[in-house]
C-alpha cells in the first residue's frame, strides 16, 4: 500500500468571535475530522452550508494561516506536515502539489491582468527557471487542454471577456499548470448552468483518467458527487456523517442524515403522484372577487415581449412569449440564467412593464393599466423572490413585514391586521410570538417562509414563485416546496414556479415551460415534456442533469461523451 | 472607449455652459451695480451713465450674456473714451481697476499656480501613496497605528495652520529657508525650487493625507477580493501579491481623485497662495473680491470652474481606462 | 433610533478609546462656546475693549510681557495691535465656529438628501435634471465660489449666517449624490418591490422601506461634513472674507496673526490648537462612526469576504479646502 496522498487527523478549527463580540461567540466550524486520501482516487466532501465543507479543503493547504482561525491536529498532504510547515515549503506545496479551484470564477481571477499571464505567473512561482516566453506557451497550452478554442489568443483576454464556463475553465487551466499530484475543488460548479456544469465535471473527470491526480471535490449537490468521486464523506456542523464508498453511501446509506439528505434530494426522473385540483377547502379570506372555477384561464399572456436599455445598448429579455396560467395550476417555467423567466414572471405580476404584447388577467388587458389602475388588481398577483435575504426589510420585525400589505389596504383595524398577520405567519408554519423578531435572527428557509406569508397577506389568486429555493439547502427546499404545495391546494391558488434546477420544477409543477434566449422553446405536461423531449435543447438540458446513480452517471457521460 | 471619453467631455462642457450661466447671473445681475464699480467711488450720476452705455449695462439681459459668450468665443471691443480696445478671445472683459483684459490677468499668473500645483502633486503622491501602501500592509500593528495618527492629524490641519507653523519654524526661527518669493523657473531654476519648498510642503502634507487614506482602504478592499486569495491558494509570495495584484487594484480611484484634485490646484490655491504670497490665479481671485473687481471675479471663477470640471471628466476617463470592468455607459 | 441600538452602534462606538475622548473634547468644547459670556465674566473681560496699555506701541503694538501677555488678568494674553482679551476672543470665536459649521451642515443635509431622494425616486426626467444640476454644484469649487459670493453681499449682511447659507447652499452635492447612489440600489432590492405589489403607494414606499435605509449613510456623511465646514469657515475668515472684526472666529484671528507670528507666536498657537484640535476631534468621531455603522469595514478581515462598491468612496473624497 502506498502512502496516501492526503492525511487528515483530528482536524478541529475555531473561528474567533468578531472585534467587540464575547469570547463564547467562537464558531467550531470543524471537529474532530479525519480522512485519508489514495494517490490518483477522488474523495467528495458534502454537506449543507455551515458544515464545514469549504473550512476542510482551505485547511488542505492552510489558507487559514495567518487569519486568526485556530486550527488543530494533523494535516499531511503528499508527506508535508502543512499545518507545521514553513512558509517556503508550504508555497511549494500551494499550487505545486496541490491546486485548488473556486466556486466563483469570475472573482477568483485578477480582473486586470491577461488570463494567460494570470497562469504564466503561477506557472514561474513554481518554476522559477522558466522565462516568461515557456511559460506563456505553458499557459497556452493548459488553456488550449482544457478545452479553450483559440488559445493562443484567448491567452490575452482578461476575465470579464469570458464567459462563466470558460472562466472555470481557465481556472482549471491555471491548476494544471504546475501538474499537481492533487487538485481540490470548491463548488467549482455551483454558480454554473446545468450544461454548462455537466461539461466542467467532464473535464475533471478526463483530467484524472490522464494525469492521475487526485481529487477532493467539495460541493453541496449529492448529484455531483455521484458522477465524480469514488468516496464520499457526509459532513454535517463540523463532523463526519458518513464516509464510504460513492455507490454504497448513495445506494444504501448507514447514517439517519445522509438518508434524510437522499430522501429531500428532488428527482429529474420521478413522476410524481397529482392529485386532480380540488375546489379550495377554505379561504383564509374570501377574496374581493368571485373565485374562478378550477381550469379556467387565469392569466394569458400573447406576444409578450420587453426589452432594456436604450438604442445601441438595448437587449431582449424575453420576446414573444405566449403562455396560460389556468386556475388552481401550477405551471413551472425552466431554464438557464439569462434565459429571460425572471423577467417574464415579473412581467406577469406586473414589476415591470411589457415592452410590447397584450396580458390578461380574467380577461380583462392589464398590460399597459398605470400604477394607479393597476392598484385595485395588485392584492391578486403576488410574488415570492428568490433571495431571502434581500426580500425582507432588515430593519422592520418580521411581523411588519406580514402585515404591511394589510396596512397599505388600509381596511381593518390594527388589531385584526396583528391578528392575521400571525395567522398567516402560523400558516406557513412559523410560531406567531415571533412577530417582534428581525429578519436576521431567521434562518434562510424561514425568511422564505415569511416572505411567503407577505405574499398571501393580500388573498392573491396567483403566486409568482421566482427561485424560492434555489438559494436553500436540500432538506429545507424540500420543506418549502412541501409548504407551497399545500397552500396551493388549500387556498385554490395558481403557480408560476421559475427555476434553474429542472428536478425541483418537476416535483411542483402539472405544465412545463422550458425557456431559452427569452423565448419559450417547449411546453406541456410535466410528464411528457420531461420523459419525451421534443426540442434538442430540451433533451441536452435533461441529459446535463446530474443523476444520483454512479452507475447511471457513468454511462451518460459516455453517451456524451459520444455525442 | 475614445466614444466613451467624447461623451464625458460633451456632458463636462454643457456643465461649464451651465455654470457661465450661473456665475452671470449671479455677478452682473443680482446685486448691486455694476456701473458704479466699474466707475469707481468718485464717479456722480452722468458718468455712470456713460459707463453704463460703454458696458452695454443697458440692454436686455439675454443681449448682454451673449455679448459676453460672443467676447469669450471670438473677442470683443470696448470702447474706452478715447479709442477702442480690442480685447482677444477667450475674453472675460476687462478689470475695472486698470482696463486690462482678464484674460491676460489670468495667463499671467498661470506659472506661478502651476509650478505650485505640479511640485507639491509630487510630493503628495510619493509622501501618501506610500504611506497609505505601508498602513495597509502593517494593519493591526504599531506602524499602522501611528500612520493612522498622523494622517488623521494631516486631515484635521487646515493648510494655513501647517503653512503659519512651516514659516514660523523654517524662515523665522530656524532661519533655513527665505520667505517664499515666486521666482520663476526660467529664471533661476535653483531659487525657483528653493522659494516654493515649503508651499509645496504645506500643501503636500495635507493632501497627502487623503491619499494615505484612500490607498490604505483602496488596498485593503482589493486584498479582501477573491481573487487575491487564489494567487495565495497558488503559492505566490505576499509581496508579489500585494505589489502586483493588490497594488493594481487600488490604482484606479487613486488616478481619478489626483486628477480632480490638480485640476482644483489649477484653478488656484487660494490658501497657499495668499499665505506664501505667491502671486497666483487664486491670490489674483481673493484680491479682486475685496476690491469688487466683477470681470476679474468672474473671469477667474469660470476658469477655475472650467479646470475643475474638465478635470472631473478627465478622472473619469482615466478610471475607466484604469479599471476596464466599469461598463461604459 | 431602535435601529442604531439593535446593531449595536453604541456599544461599538464605546469600545473606542480614541472615540470616547473626541466626544469628550467636544463636549467641553460646546460647554464653553455656550458659556462665554459666562466665563468671560468669570475673567473679569470682554472680547472687544481695547487694552492699549498692555500692548508696545513702538514695536508696532506687540503686547507687553512674556508670551502675548499672560497673567492674571488676561489668562490667554491679550491681541496684539489692540490689546483685546484673547481668552474671551477664543470662547467667542468657538461659538461662532461651532454655529456655523454645525448649522451649514444642517442646511446640506436637508438640501442634499432632499434633491438626491427626489433623483433617485422619481422618474427619469426628473433625475437627469436633477443630477445635472448636482453635477454643476458638485463643480462649482466651494472655496472660490464661496469667495466669490461673499463680494456682491452687503457689508451689512450678518456674517455667521452668511457664511451658514453661502457653505450650505452651495456644497449639498455630496450628500445628494450618496443619497441618489444609495436609493438606487435600493429601489432594486426585493422587498421595495414587494412593497409596490402590497399596493403601497410611491411616498408610502419612500417614507417606509428607503429612509430608514437612508439614515446611517447619510448620518455618517454628515459627520465627516462638520469638520470640512468649520474649515471651510476658517479659510475664509482667513482670506478676510468672512468673519470680520470685532466679531472673531478662529479663522478671523489666525488672518491677523500672519502678519505677527515673528513677534507674537503665542497668537497663531492659540487659535491654531483649538481649531486643530476641534477638527480632529470631529474628524476622529466621524470616523468612528463610519466604522460603527458600516460593517463592511469589520467583515473585511474575514477570508473570502468580498468588498463593496468602490462609487461611494469616489463621491466621499471631494476636494478639501486648499
Amino acid at each position: 500500500m502506498t502512502a496516501p496522498l492526503v492525511e487528515v487527523t483530528d482536524l478541529a478549527i475555531t473561528f474567533p468571535a468578531g472585534e467587540g463580540a464575547r469570547p463564547e461567540d467562537a464558531v467550531r466550524a470543524v471537529d474532530k475530522l479525519s480522512f485519508t486520501l489514495a494517490p490518483g482516487r477522488a474523495l467528495g466532501i458534502v454537506g449543507e452550508s455551515g458544515s464545514g465543507k469549504s473550512t476542510v479543503a482551505a485547511a488542505l493547504l492552510d489558507l487559514h494561516r495567518g487569519t486568526g482561525a485556530r486550527v488543530g491536529g494533523t494535516v499531511r498532504v503528499d508527506g508535508l506536515d502543512v499545518l507545521a510547515a514553513p512558509e517556503a515549503e508550504l508555497r511549494r506545496l500551494r499550487g505545486g502539489t496541490a491546486a485548488m479551484i473556486f466556486q466563483d470564477p469570475l472573482s477568483s481571477l485578477d480582473p486586470y491582468y491577461a488570463i494567460g499571464d494570470q497562469i504564466a505567473e503561477v506557472h514561474r512561482v513554481h518554476r522559477p527557471d522558466a522565462s516568461w516566453r515557456t511559460a506563456r506557451a505553458r499557459a497556452v497550452e493548459a488553456l488550449d487542454r482544457v478545452g479553450i478554442a483559440d488559445a493562443a489568443r484567448r491567452a490575452r483576454s482578461r476575465p470579464h471577456e469570458f464567459s462563466g464556463g470558460m472562466r472555470q475553465r481557465a481556472l482549471i487551466a491555471m491548476a494544471l499548470a504546475c501538474e499537481p499530484r492533487l487538485m481540490i475543488a470548491d463548488e467549482p460548479t455551483t454558480a454554473l448552468d446545468v450544461t454548462v456544469q455537466a461539461q466542467i465535471l467532464d473535464l475533471l473527470h478526463e483530467l484524472r483518467a490522464e494525469t492521475a491526480m487526485g481529487l477532493v471535490l467539495v460541493t453541496h449537490d449529492l448529484g455531483v458527487v455521484a458522477g465524480s468521486v469514488d468516496e464520499v464523506l457526509v459532513m454535517r456542523a463540523g463532523r463526519a456523517v458518513e464516509h464510504g464508498p460513492v455507490g454504497e453511501v448513495l445506494s444504501a446509506p448507514a447514517a439517519p442524515y445522509t438518508k434524510e439528505l437522499l430522501a429531500a434530494v428532488p428527482r429529474v426522473d420521478a413522476v410524481r403522484e397529482r392529485p386532480a385540483i380540488p375546489a379550495p377547502r377554505k379561504a383564509v379570506r374570501p377574496a374581493p372577487s368571485a373565485a374562478p372555477a378550477p381550469g379556467e384561464p387565469l392569466v394569458e399572456a400573447t406576444g409578450l415581449r420587453r426589452e432594456f436599455g436604450r438604442r445601441a445598448a438595448r437587449t431582449t429579455a424575453v420576446e414573444e412569449v405566449s403562455l396560460t396560467v389556468r386556475a388552481g395550476e401550477t405551471l413551472g417555467l425552466v431554464g438557464e440564467s439569462g434565459s429571460g423567466k425572471t423577467t417574464l414572471g415579473r412581467m406577469l405580476v406586473r414589476l415591470l412593464d411589457p415592452t410590447a404584447g397584450t396580458l390578461r388577467y380574467r380577461g380583462r388587458e392589464i398590460g399597459s393599466l398605470g400604477e394607479r389602475q393597476l392598484r385595485p388588481l395588485r392584492s391578486e398577483l403576488q410574488m415570492v423572490f428568490q433571495d431571502p435575504a434581500s426580500s425582507l426589510n432588515p430593519r422592520r420585525t418580521i411581523g411588519e413585514s406580514v402585515a404591511d400589505p394589510l396596512r397599505a389596504a388600509g381596511e381593518l383595524d390594527d388589531a385584526a391586521i396583528v391578528r392575521r398577520a400571525r395567522e398567516l405567519l402560523e400558516r406557513v408554519g412559523l410560531d406567531p410570538a415571533w412577530y417582534h423578531r428581525y429578519p436576521h435572527e431567521f434562518s434562510g428557509g424561514q425568511r422564505q417562509r415569511v416572505g411567503i406569508a407577505r405574499a398571501l397577506a393580500p388573498s392573491p389568486r396567483l403566486l409568482v414563485c421566482d427561485e424560492p429555493v434555489s438559494a436553500l439547502d436540500v432538506t429545507t427546499q424540500a420543506q418549502v416546496m412541501e409548504l407551497l404545495g399545500e397552500l396551493r391546494r388549500e387556498l385554490g391558488l395558481s403557480l408560476v414556479f421559475i427555476a434553474h434546477d429542472l428536478a425541483v420544477v418537476r416535483a411542483v409543477s402539472d405544465r412545463v415551460a422550458v425557456m431559452r434566449a427569452g423565448r419559450i422553446v417547449e411546453e406541456g405536461p410535466v410528464d411528457t415534456v420531461y420523459d419525451h423531449p421534443q426540442h434538442p435543447y430540451t433533451q441536452g438540458l435533461l441529459a446535463a442533469v446530474p443523476v444520483l446513480d454512479p452507475q447511471v452517471a457513468a454511462d451518460r457521460r459516455a453517451l456524451r461523451a459520444v455525442a | 472607449m475614445t466614444g466613451y471619453a467624447l461623451r464625458r467631455l460633451g456632458g463636462a462642457l454643457i456643465v461649464l455652459f451651465l455654470l457661465s450661466v450661473l456665475v452671470y447671473l449671479l455677478f452682473y445681475v443680482a446685486p448691486g451695480d455694476p456701473a458704479r464699480l466699474a466707475c469707481g467711488p468718485r464717479c456722480n450720476a452722468e458718468q455712470i451713465r456713460q459707463v453704463q452705455d460703454q458696458l452695454g449695462l443697458n440692454e436686455p439681459l439675454l443681449t448682454q450674456y451673449l455679448h459676453f459668450l460672443q467676447g469669450v468665443v471670438s473677442g470683443r471691443d470696448y470702447s474706452t473714451g478715447t479709442g477702442v480696445l480690442h480685447c482677444h478671445a477667450p475674453c472675460f472683459g476687462l478689470s475695472y481697476q486698470n482696463d486690462q483684459p482678464v484674460t491676460e490677468l489670468l495667463s499671467a499668473r498661470l506659472p506661478v499656480t502651476a509650478s505650485l500645483a505640479l511640485g507639491a502633486m509630487v510630493l503628495w503622491l510619493l509622501l501618501g501613496v506610500g504611506t497609505g501602501l505601508l498602513s495597509a500592509l502593517r494593519r493591526g500593528g504599531t506602524t499602522e497605528r501611528v500612520l493612522t495618527v498622523l494622517t488623521l492629524t494631516g486631515t484635521a490641519t487646515p493648510v494655513f495652520i501647517t503653512g503659519l507653523l512651516l514659516l514660523m519654524i523654517f524662515c523665522a526661527y530656524l532661519q533655513w529657508l527665505p520667505f517664499p518669493t515666486y521666482v520663476p523657473l526660467t529664471e533661476d531654476p535653483e531659487q525657483w525650487a528653493w522659494n516654493l519648498l515649503l508651499p509645496w510642503t504645506a500643501l503636500a502634507l495635507l493632501e497627502s493625507a487623503k491619499y494615505a487614506r484612500l490607498t490604505r482602504s483602496a488596498t485593503l478592499e482589493t486584498l479582501a477580493e477573491d481573487h487575491i486569495r487564489t494567487f495565495r491558494a497558488y503559492g505566490v509570495r505576499e509581496r508579489t501579491v500585494i505589489g502586483r495584484h493588490a497594488l493594481r487594484g487600488a490604482l484606479p480611484p487613486v488616478i481619478a481623485l489626483n486628477a480632480v484634485d490638480l485640476g482644483a490646484m489649477f484653478g488656484g490655491a487660494m490658501l497657499t497662495e495668499t499665505l506664501f504670497g505667491l502671486p497666483g490665479i487664486g491670490q489674483l481671485l481673493v484680491h479682486s473680491v475685496r476690491s469688487v473687481d466683477l470681470p476679474v471675479v468672474v473671469g477667474a471663477v469660470l476658469a477655475i470652474g472650467a479646470a475643475v470640471v474638465l478635470a472631473g471628466a478627465v478622472a473619469d476617463v482615466l478610471y475607466a481606462l484604469a479599471d476596464r470592468r466599469v461598463t461604459l455607459t | 433610533m431602535s435601529d442604531l441600538q439593535e446593531t449595536g452602534v453604541w456599544r461599538r462606538l464605546r469600545a473606542r478609546p480614541s472615540a470616547v475622548v473626541a466626544a469628550a473634547v467636544l463636549a467641553v468644547l460646546a460647554l464653553f462656546a455656550l458659556g462665554a459670556p459666562l466665563l468671560s465674566a468669570l475673567e473679569g473681560q470682554d472680547p472687544t475693549t481695547y487694552h492699549d496699555s498692555l500692548i508696545d506701541s513702538a514695536r508696532g503694538g506687540v503686547p507687553l510681557g512674556p508670551y502675548g501677555g499672560i497673567g492674571a488678568d488676561h489668562w490667554l494674553g491679550v491681541e496684539p495691535g489692540t490689546g483685546r482679551d484673547l481668552f474671551a476672543r477664543l470662547l467667542y470665536g468657538a461659538r461662532i465656529s461651532l454655529l456655523v459649521a454645525l448649522g451649514a451642515t444642517v442646511v446640506q443635509v436637508l438640501i442634499g438628501v432632499t434633491i438626491g431622494l427626489a433623483a433617485g425616486f422619481g422618474s427619469r426626467f426628473v433625475d437627469t435634471v436633477l443630477s445635472r444640476f448636482t453635477d454643476v454644484m458638485v463643480a462649482l469649487p466651494m472655496l472660490v465660489f464661496g469667495v466669490a459670493l461673499t463680494a456682491v453681499v452687503p457689508a451689512d449682511f450678518p456674517r455667521p449666517l452668511l457664511l451658514i447659507i453661502v457653505i450650505g447652499l452651495l456644497s449639498w452635492g455630496g450628500t445628494s449624490r450618496i443619497v441618489r447612489a444609495q436609493t438606487l440600489s435600493l429601489k432594486k432590492l426585493d422587498y421595495v418591490a414587494a412593497a409596490r405589489l402590497g399596493g403601497s403607494r410611491p411616498w408610502r414606499v419612500a417614507r417606509r422601506e428607503l429612509l430608514p435605509a437612508l439614515a446611517a449613510p447619510v448620518i455618517t456623511y454628515a459627520a465627516i461634513l462638520v469638520p470640512m465646514n468649520m474649515v471651510v469657515e476658517a479659510s475664509l475668515s482667513f482670506l478676510g472674507i468672512g468673519v470680520r472684526p470685532p466679531a472673531s472666529s478662529w479663522g478671523q484671528m489666525l488672518s491677523t496673526a500672519t502678519t505677527w507670528f515673528r513677534a507674537d507666536p503665542t497668537y497663531v498657537l492659540l487659535p491654531a490648537a483649538c481649531l486643530f484640535v476641534t477638527v480632529l476631534a470631529f474628524t476622529v468621531l466621524g470616523d468612528a462612526l463610519r466604522t460603527a455603522l458600516d460593517p463592511r469595514e469589520r467583515s473585511r478581515l474575514r477570508v473570502g469576504t468580498r468588498g463593496g462598491s468602490r462609487g461611494a468612496e469616489r463621491a466621499t473624497t471631494k476636494g478639501a479646502a486648499v
